[in-house]
């Protein structure tokens, strides 16, 4: 019973460029969501839409494609950029917080971040098939 | 293939109506027998792109406001609301919700990881368990009968809106801890008002565990199961609540994302519905957080928890008579 309990405090810095990192990332997406919605709202803005039934065949479902649609200044390819730096924020929080664990030399923490890390890259290339 | 077909409105507008059959066909029926009213039914063939981002807009931006108010997440808020009042497929309405779910998480765990009170370390440890579990849910959910899932949808929402109202109970303590808490350093501190209260982690093994679940649910669900997540750090763990709230927040971002990624692959991800979600799901939660500081939302909670046991019970009636 008298073991003594381990405490452990988050370097305050550190925090902080991580909250920051958070918000930035939210931010800047949050932009171009917008303005590529104003580019798809220009150009499309009087269609009919049609979301009753999934069709697994549209476009820009890869980050090559909306790459390429970027470069055509496709309203939709850049709303879906802007998705895409979205869900990279997290995923820039665990790179980030793998070398703020090496800074601290706390190397079973840099590993787990690189096997979460993992774990995300696989679902980058992981394709089910519907 | 009506493999999926959660899009509620999409069963019951094709036949005719000779019997109230779901919930609300029967308040649609009361509605039209005792007070003559129709309730006009929406229906986004006829909605021209602008008409349906300015309503999802707005929705979204209700489901941002009072998810962030109740603690309950936009995203058990936007699925009902792309699928039961819109009639979007399912397949859509999840891609939206766990875009959704990355923007509420990373804005508000800005805020939090700033004050402090997130504890990295816990979060980064259990993501081991959510992210492999999210795509778990994933594939699951690739080869369950949309039926399940929409049963599965409406416990989780009977949970959450359970959860909401029970009274929060801080089981932390600072007296023993797990073997496992100390070799994986998940003891910490937060800041109080008199100043820094060391906590220390219990069966961590449990927690992990429970993380498995929120997790598969949240790939299964495209929702953030912020209510399962917080149960196995306060009820398993023993983490102050406090922190368990803010680092289940923090973990979201990172579960989702790696689901996310693979909803993308999918098709899932409609660019015309995200845009609109994203936009309206995160203002209405920066409004709802500066809302939140000087609001008490017992009530609003209340109120909350009626109608989303309802569309809970709606969910679940519907995915227990379809065929």
């Amino acid at each position: 019973m008298g073991k003594a309990i381990k405490h452990y405090l988050g370097d305050k810095d550190v925090q902080l460029v991580l909250g920051t990192l958070l918000r930035v990332g939210v931010i800047v997406s949050t932009i171009v969501v917008c303005i590529g919605g104003i580019v798809f709202l220009v150009q499309h803005h009087g269609e009919a839409v049609d979301y009753k039934n999934f069709r697994p065949e549209e476009r820009f479902d890869s980050v090559a494609d909306i790459l390429a649609g970027l470069k055509q200044v496709d309203g939709l390819a850049i709303i879906q950029f802007g998705v895409l730096l979205l869900i990279f924020t997290p995923i820039a929080r665990v790179v980030f917080s793998i070398f703020s664990f090496l800074i601290e030399k706390d190397y079973m923490y840099v590993l787990i971040g690189i096997i979460v890390l993992c774990i995300i890259i696989t679902s980058l290339y992981l394709d089910i098939a519907h | 293939m009506d493999y999926w077909t959660l899009g509620l409105l999409d069963s019951s507008s094709i036949q005719p109506k000779r019997r109230p059959s779901t919930p609300t066909d029967f308040i649609d029926y009361l509605m039209q027998k005792y007070l003559g009213l129709a309730v006009p039914s929406v229906d986004i063939c006829r909605m021209t792109v602008l008409m349906f981002t300015l309503v999802v807009l707005l929705g979204a931006f209700l489901a941002g406001l009072l998810g962030s108010l109740t603690g309950l997440g936009g995203g058990v808020i936007i699925i009902p609301l792309l699928t039961l009042v819109l009639g979007v497929d399912v397949h859509y309405a999840i891609g939206a919700s766990i875009i959704s779910v990355i923007a509420t998480s990373s804005g508000s765990a800005a805020a939090y990881v700033k004050e402090g009170i997130t504890n990295v370390r816990i979060g980064m440890f259990l993501e081991l368990a959510t992210t492999i579990s999210a795509i778990t849910g994933v594939i699951i959910a690739t080869y369950m009968k949309a039926d399940y899932i929409k049963v599965v949808f409406g416990l989780i929402l009977l949970f959450s809106a359970y959860s909401m109202l029970k009274k929060k109970i801080d089981h932390s303590n600072n007296e023993k801890t797990s073997v496992l808490a100390n070799y994986f350093k998940l003891n910490g501190s937060y800041p109080t008002p008199d100043g820094m209260k060391p906590y220390a982690v219990h069966r961590v093994m449990g927690g992990f565990a429970m993380m498995f679940v929120a997790g598969t649910l949240s790939g299964l669900l495209g929702i953030g199961s912020g209510a399962l997540k917080v149960l196995g750090m306060d009820n398993i763990m023993k983490i102050p609540f406090k922190v368990s709230t803010t680092t289940s927040n923090f973990m979201m971002g990172v579960t989702a994302a790696a689901s996310a990624l693979v909803y993308l692959h999918k098709g899932q991800i409609d660019p015309g519905i995200a845009m609109p979600v994203t936009i309206g799901v995160i203002s209405g939660a920066t409004l709802g957080a500066k809302i939140l500081l000087r609001t008490n939302t017992d009530k609003l909670k209340v109120v909350f928890a009626v109608v989303i046991s309802f569309l809970a019970l709606q969910m679940i009636y519907n995915g227990l008579m379809t065929r």
